[in-house]
C-alpha cells in the first residue's frame, strides 16, 4: 500500500491542474475522476478506421507522411555498431530508386548506441532542431524498467550527453498495477529531469506505458494521462518486446487523451504507437484515427510516430507501385 | 341473471332466455330466511375501483334476479367516467404491481386463492341464485376457478424463463430477452361461468403484473365478491378494478381509451366487437380477439399480455 | 485537398447488370403488372435506374392464388428439414452475391455502402442462416409440438432497410412453412426484383416467394385479401393503424413493426468518447431513416455542454455525399417526400425555440441530401421531441435524476428503443428495466442480430422478429 499523504515531485502541469499541494491522494481521486472506456465501443470505433478507403492521390501522400513520421528502430541485443549505420544509411536513402522519397523522424536504438548513431547521420543528424533526422534512444532499463532509480537516471543523462534528441523511457508497469501512481509519477519527473541538457534544453521525453502489460484500457487512459500530467512530450504504447504492442483501439484511446488534453490545456503532446505495425495498410488506418480523432494538426512528426523496423519497406513498396503503376517485390527495397 | 333497467341488451336476453328452461327453487337467501328466520343483512354490490368499492358515479345501478325473476341485488351500472377512473386507477397501480418480485406477486395470486377458498360457500350460493346451476355444479365450478388462482399463482416466477431466452448474437454482447407486462389491460370477460369465466381472463394479466380494468359477464356478483377478496388479499388497490353494468356500454369507451395498452376481448363475442377491435387499432391495442381467442391455462394466454424486451450490453475484459 | 478530404473511392456499378424493366415475380415467372408502371430514382443522382411494373388487385389475386397453390401443393407438405436446406442455399448465394446487393442497395436506397456493405447484407444472408435452421427444429419455438404454419403471409416492408426488411419477412415465414407475397416499398424495389432472381438461382419451388411492387394501393389490396391468413407489416404508424383496422374481425393474424421516438440516455459516468459515438450511431446511421433510431438524446445536465462540444466535433468528421463512395458516412434522404417532412419538422422545432446546429458540410447539387443536425433547448413538450422525424435530426433534452430519465424517456406514445450509456451496471439493468421499449441498447445503439428478437412497444407495433419469437409470430399451434 501506498502512504496517502506522499508529496509528489511539482511537475509544473500537475501543479496547474490538481494545485500545489500534490499527494499520491490527489493524484488517485484525479486519475480515478477520468471518464471509463467502454473497450466493445472503442474497438468498434477503431475498426472503423480501418474501413476508410485511402486512393491515389490520398493514399501517395498518406505514405510520405508514414514515412516521416518513422522512428526507424533497431532494439536488439545483438545491435553492432555496423548494425547502427545501416540502420541509419537506410534512414539517409530510404529508397535510392526515387530521390523524393522523403526521410524517416527518427533513428531509435538503444543509449549506448547514441554516438554511433550520431556519428553515422553526420550532417543528417538534427542535433536538436527540425531539419534533420533525430536519434531517440530508449532508457530507463529498457525494456523491463526493472532496475533502481538511480539506474535508470544514469541511463537516461548518459544517453542525452552522447546527443539523444529523444528519450524513450519506460514506466514501472509494476508500481501502476500496485496503485502505485506516485512512484511512477515522480519517476517520470525525474526523467525529465534527467534529460536537460547543460545548455538547459531538454531532449523530448517519451513515455512508454508498455500498454500490452497495463491490459485495460481504463488502465491506458489513467496512465497516459499521468504520463503527461507528470511532463511527457510523447506517450508510447509498447516497447516491441511484449505482446500486444500498438493496437489501433490502444492507439485511439492515447489519441483522445492528448486530444482532451489540448481541449483541457490548449497544449499538445505526441502519440506513439510501436511494435507490429508493419505493413502500410495498417500505418495509414492509424492516420486514418490521428486525423478524425485529434484532427489533420497532428498529422506531424511532432506529434505523431510509428516505432517500426519492417514497416519503411512495406511503404516504399506501396509508394514504388503507385509511381510505376505495378507492383514491386522485396528484391527492390534495401534492408537495412 | 342480470336484466339492466335501463336497456336490456341482447345477451341479457339470450341469457334469461337459457335461464328459463332450467329454473330453480328459490335462491339460497330466501331458504336461509326459512331456515332461521332471521333477517338477514343484504349485501350492496358496488364498483371496484382503486381498491375502493364506490357507487356509480352516475347513480345507476342494474337489478339482478334469481333464476325466477326474483329480486336479488341492486348491482351498481358503471358509467364511461368511472370506466375513466378505472384506467386511471389502474395506471397508477401498475408499475408497483409489475416492480413486486415475481416471489411477492406469486404469494398474493395463492392468497387470492385461500381467501377465495374459504369464502367458497358464499361464491357457490351466489351462481346457484343467479345462474340457476345446482349446488354441486356451482361448487365444481368456484373449485376449478380456485385452483385457477393457484395455477397462475404459480407461474409469476417461471412465465420468464418460458417466455424469455438468451440469444446468442454474432458480437461481444451479452443479450437477453424478458416478457414484461404490457401494461394495462381492459377486459370483457366471458358471459359464463361466473368466477371461473372472470378467473380464466383475470388471473392470466396479474401474473406478469398487468393491471386490469375488467367488465364480468353475467356473474356481477361473483365479480363484486371476488372484488371483496382482492381487497383483502394483498392485492395493491388499483390493481384489479371491475366495473359491473353493461359491457355494450362500456367496452367502447375503454377500448378507444388512449392508456389502455391491451383489450381482451374473450368475452365480447356476442357484442359488436369488431368495432371495438378497430377502435383500439387507433393506438394499436394489443387485441386477444372473442372465444376461442387463446386457450385459457395456458402459458400463450398469458404472454399473450407480456412484450419482450430485449437487451444489450457490451461485454469485454478490457 | 487535406488528408481528411480523402480522394475518391467510389464503388463500382459495373458489377450490376440490371434491366430497364422489372416485372412482378409470380408463381416463379415473371410478368408485366396491371397498374401504371413507375421508376425508381437513385436519391443521390434522381437518375432513374430502372421501370417497376404496379401490381393492380387482378395481379394480388393472381399473386395470392400461387402462393396458396405452392402452399397446398409444395411449401406445406415439404419436410422442415428440406425447407432449410432452401434456406441455407439463399444464404449462401446471399452472400456470393453480397456486393453487387450492396452496391444495388445503396443505388436505390441511397444509403452509404459502408452499411449496405458492412451492415445490411450481411445480415441479410445471417438471417437466412439463422431461420433456416429453425426450419426442421419448430417444436422448440414454444407453441407446444408441432406447430402449424398460417399458410399464405402477405409482407409489406419499407424503404429505409430494403433488403433486410425483406429477410425479416421471408426467412422466418418460409421457415415456419408459409408461403408469403411481398410487397417492396416503392421507392426501393431495386432489391427485392434481384432477391427474385437469387430464389431462382436456389431453385426454390415456384409460388413460395412472389413479389409484387407497386404503391400504397397494392399494399392495401394484398392485406385485404380474404385469402390471405397472416398480415406482416413494417412502416409507419399510421399505416400501421390502418392496416390493423381492416384487419379488425377477420381471422388474419397481424404483426406489427412501426415508427418510434428512442431516448438515448446519458448519464455522467458514462464511458464518453464511446456515448458520443453511440449518439452518433445512434442517429445519423441510415441518415437517422430507421424506425429504432435514437432522435431523443437525454442527456444528464450536469455534463449537457461536455457532450455536446464533443458531439458536434465528431459530427464535424462526419463525411456526406455520393454514396456509392467508401468512405462516405452519411448518404443521401430516400425521397424529396421524405425530404421535405425533415425540414418541416426541424423548422417546427427552430419556431418552437431550439436552436439547430448542423454540421458543416456541403451538400450536394442534385439529389436528396440534409446535413447531420442537432437541435438542443428542446423540451418535452416539443414537436421534435414527440413526433418521428425519420431523418438526421438528434433533439436534445436533459435530465437531473435517473426517475427523470425515465420519466422523460417513457413520454411518448412510441417504445420500440432505448439507449443507456453509463458505467454503472446496477443502474444500467434499473433503467433498463423500466424503460417502455422492446429493445434496450446499453453502452451501444443499432445493434441488430437475427438470434435477438427486435419489436416495440405501444404504438410502436406489436410482434417480434428475430429469435424464438419472431418465429413465433408466424406459426400457430401449441395448445
Amino acid at each position: 500500500m501506498t502512504t496517502p499523504s506522499q508529496a509528489l515531485a511539482p511537475a509544473e502541469r500537475a501543479v496547474q491542474l490538481l494545485g500545489g499541494d500534490l499527494s499520491e491522494v490527489a493524484l488517485r481521486q484525479h486519475l480515478e475522476g477520468l471518464p471509463t472506456v467502454d473497450a466493445v465501443g472503442l474497438e468498434a470505433r477503431a475498426a472503423s478506421f480501418g474501413t476508410r478507403s485511402i486512393k491515389t492521390t490520398s493514399k501517395a501522400a498518406a505514405l510520405d507522411t508514414v514515412i516521416r513520421m518513422i522512428d526507424l528502430t533497431t532494439l536488439q541485443g545483438s545491435d553492432t555498431r555496423g548494425k547502427v549505420r545501416s540502420l541509419v544509411a537506410k534512414a539517409l536513402v530510404p529508397d535510392a530508386s526515387d530521390p523524393s522519397t522523403p526521410r524517416p523522424a527518427a533513428v531509435c536504438v538503444y543509449g549506448d548506441m547514441v554516438g554511433n548513431a550520431v556519428e553515422a547521420l553526420g550532417s543528417a543528424w538534427s542535433a536538436g532542431k527540425d531539419d534533420g533526422i533525430n536519434v531517440a534512444a530508449v532508457a530507463t532499463a529498457f525494456p523491463s524498467g526493472r532496475a533502481s532509480i538511480g539506474v535508470k537516471l544514469q541511463d537516461t543523462r548518459d544517453a542525452v550527453a552522447a546527443g539523444a534528441d529523444e528519450i524513450d523511457m519506460v514506466i514501472d508497469r509494476g508500481a501502476f498495477l500496485e496503485g502505485n501512481y506516485g512512484k511512477v509519477f515522480d519517476e517520470i519527473v525525474q526523467t525529465k529531469d534527467a534529460c536537460r541538457r547543460d545548455d538547459g534544453t531538454y531532449a523530448h521525453l517519451k513515455v512508454i506505458l508498455e500498454t500490452g502489460e497495463l491490459v485495460t484500457y481504463d488502465n491506458v487512459r489513467r496512465a497516459s494521462w499521468l504520463s503527461i500530467l507528470a511532463g511527457g512530450d510523447f506517450i508510447k504504447t509498447s516497447t516491441g518486446k511484449v505482446q500486444p504492442a500498438a493496437t489501433l483501439p490502444v492507439t485511439a484511446l492515447m489519441l483522445q487523451v492528448v486530444r482532451d488534453w489540448e481541449r483541457l490545456t490548449g497544449e499538445r503532446i505526441g502519440v506513439k504507437p510501436a511494435g507490429g505495425i508493419s505493413t502500410s495498410k495498417d500505418a495509414i488506418k492509424y492516420l486514418v484515427a490521428v486525423a478524425e480523432t485529434c484532427g489533420e494538426a497532428w498529422l506531424d512528426p511532432h506529434l505523431f510516430r510509428f516505432g517500426a523496423s519492417s514497416l519503411l519497406n512495406d511503404v516504399l513498396l506501396q509508394r514504388q507501385k503507385l509511381t510505376t503503376g505495378r507492383y514491386s517485390g522485396p528484391d527492390y527495397v534495401t534492408i537495412d | 341473471m342480470a336484466t339492466s333497467k335501463t336497456s336490456k341488451t341482447a345477451t341479457a336476453t339470450k341469457a334469461a332466455a337459457t335461464e328459463a328452461t332450467t329454473a330453480r327453487p328459490a335462491g339460497s337467501r330466501a331458504a336461509a330466511r326459512a331456515a332461521s328466520a332471521r333477517l338477514d343483512v343484504p349485501k350492496t354490490y358496488k364498483l371496484f375501483i382503486g381498491g375502493a368499492f364506490p357507487r356509480s358515479e352516475s347513480g345507476r345501478v342494474t337489478e339482478v334476479t334469481d333464476a325466477r325473476g326474483r329480486f336479488v341485488a341492486n348491482v351498481a351500472k358503471a358509467s364511461r367516467k368511472d370506466a375513466r377512473e378505472a384506467v386511471r386507477a389502474a395506471r397508477k397501480a401498475q408499475p408497483g404491481w409489475a416492480g413486486a418480485t415475481a416471489y411477492n406477486r406469486g404469494q398474493v395470486l395463492y392468497r387470492v386463492a385461500e381467501v377465495l377458498e374459504g369464502r367458497k360457500a358464499q361464491f357457490v350460493d351466489e351462481l346457484v341464485q343467479t345462474s340457476g346451476l345446482t349446488a354441486a355444479r356451482a361448487a365444481k365450478q368456484v373449485e376449478a376457478a380456485i385452483d385457477l388462482w393457484v395455477w397462475h399463482a404459480g407461474w409469476t416466477d417461471k412465465i420468464a424463463a418460458i417466455g424469455g431466452n438468451a440469444n446468442a448474437v454474432a458480437g461481444p454482447y451479452f443479450n437477453i430477452s424478458v416478457p414484461e407486462p404490457t401494461g394495462v389491460v381492459a377486459i370483457i370477460a366471458p358471459q359464463s361461468e361466473g368466477l371461473l369465466g372472470l378467473t380464466s381472463v383475470v388471473a392470466p394479466a396479474l401474473v406478469m403484473g398487468n393491471s386490469v380494468v375488467v367488465v364480468p359477464g353475467s356473474a356481477p356478483l361473483s365479480a363484486i365478491s371476488l372484488a371483496e377478496v382482492l381487497a383483502t388479499s394483498d392485492m395493491p388497490g388499483g390493481v384489479v378494478n371491475v366495473l359491473t353494468g353493461d359491457a355494450a356500454e362500456l367496452a367502447p369507451w375503454l377500448a378507444s381509451h388512449a392508456d389502455v395498452n391491451a383489450l381482451d376481448l374473450t368475452g365480447a363475442g356476442s357484442l359488436d366487437w369488431i368495432s371495438l377491435e378497430q377502435s383500439a387499432a387507433d393506438t394499436l391495442k394489443r387485441v386477444i380477439r372473442p372465444e376461442p381467442g387463446i386457450a385459457p391455462e395456458t402459458p400463450q394466454r398469458i404472454l399473450a399480455l407480456t412484450e419482450t424486451k430485449t437487451i444489450w450490453h457490451t461485454k469485454s475484459r478490457l | 485537398m487535406t488528408f481528411l478530404d480523402y480522394a475518391p473511392a467510389p464503388e463500382s456499378t459495373s458489377i450490376l447488370g440490371l434491366r430497364d424493366e422489372y416485372g412482378l415475380f409470380i408463381g416463379g415467372e415473371w410478368r408485366p403488372g396491371g397498374g401504371t408502371s413507375f421508376a425508381s430514382v437513385s436519391p443521390s443522382t434522381e437518375r432513374q435506374i430502372a421501370m417497376f411494373a404496379a401490381a393492380d388487385e387482378g395481379d394480388v389475386d393472381a399473386a395470392v392464388a400461387a402462393a396458396r397453390k405452392a402452399y397446398r401443393n409444395v411449401w406445406g407438405p415439404m419436410s422442415g428439414r428440406d425447407r432449410g436446406k432452401y434456406l441455407f442455399r439463399i444464404a449462401r448465394i446471399l452472400q456470393e452475391r453480397a456486393r453487387e446487393l450492396a452496391v444495388a442497395e445503396s443505388l436505390d436506397n441511397g444509403k452509404p455502402i459502408k452499411e449496405t456493405r458492412d451492415a445490411d447484407v450481411p445480415l441479410v444472408a445471417q438471417w437466412f442462416f439463422h431461420c433456416a435452421g429453425w426450419a426442421d427444429k419448430l417444436d422448440w419455438v414454444g407453441l407446444g409440438a408441432n406447430p402449424q404454419a398460417h399458410g399464405v403471409a402477405a409482407q409489406i416492408i419499407p424503404w429505409n432497410f430494403p433488403l433486410l426488411m425483406l429477410s425479416w419477412k421471408i426467412a422466418p415465414a418460409l421457415a415456419a412453412g408459409n408461403t408469403v407475397v411481398l410487397k417492396p416499398a416503392e421507392t426501393t424495389p431495386l432489391t427485392a426484383m434481384l432477391f427474385a432472381d437469387i430464389c431462382q438461382q436456389a431453385g426454390l419451388p415456384a409460388g413460395v416467394v412472389n413479389l409484387i411492387t407497386g404503391a400504397g394501393e397494392t399494399g392495401s389490396a394484398l392485406v385485404r385479401h380474404p385469402d390471405v391468413d397472416k398480415v406482416a407489416f413494417t412502416g409507419s404508424t399510421a399505416v400501421g393503424r390502418e392496416i390493423a383496422k381492416a384487419l379488425a374481425g377477420t381471422s388474419k393474424k397481424l404483426t406489427l413493426e412501426l415508427g418510434g421516438k428512442g431516448a438515448n440516455i446519458v448519464f455522467d459516468d458514462a464511458p464518453l468518447d464511446q456515448a458520443i459515438e453511440g449518439i452518433v450511431n445512434g442517429i445519423f446511421f441510415n441518415q437517422g431513416q430507421v424506425c429504432c433510431a435514437g432522435s431523443r438524446l437525454l442527456v444528464q445536465e450536469n455534463i449537457h455542454d461536455a457532450v455536446m462540444d464533443r458531439l458536434k466535433e465528431r459530427m464535424a468528421t462526419l463525411r456526406l455525399g455520393d454514396p456509392l463512395d467508401k468512405n462516405t458516412d452519411v448518404g443521401a434522404i430516400n425521397s424529396t417526400a421524405q425530404l421535405e417532412r425533415i425540414t418541416r419538422l426541424v423548422d417546427a422545432g427552430i419556431a418552437e425555440g431550439g436552436e439547430a446546429w448542423s454540421a458543416p458540410c456541403e451538400l450536394p447539387k442534385e439529389g436528396y441530401w440534409f446535413a447531420p443536425t442537432v437541435v438542443t433547448g428542446v423540451e418535452a413538450s416539443s414537436t421534435i421531441a414527440r413526433e418521428e422525424i425519420f431523418g438526421p435530426v438528434l433533439s436534445v433534452l436533459t435530465f437531473r435524476t435517473p426517475d427523470e430519465a425515465i420519466a422523460k424517456a417513457n413520454n411518448t406514445p412510441y417504445g420500440l428503443s432505448a439507449g443507456i450509456w453509463s458505467d454503472k451496471g446496477s443502474r444500467v439493468l434499473a433503467v433498463a428495466d423500466k424503460l417502455r421499449a422492446g429493445v434496450v441498447w446499453t453502452n451501444t445503439f443499432n445493434k441488430f442480430d437475427p438470434a435477438s428478437p427486435f419489436g416495440g412497444y405501444k404504438e410502436s407495433g406489436y410482434g417480434r422478429e428475430g429469435g424464438r419469437q419472431g418465429m413465433q409470430a408466424y406459426l400457430k399451434g401449441g395448445k
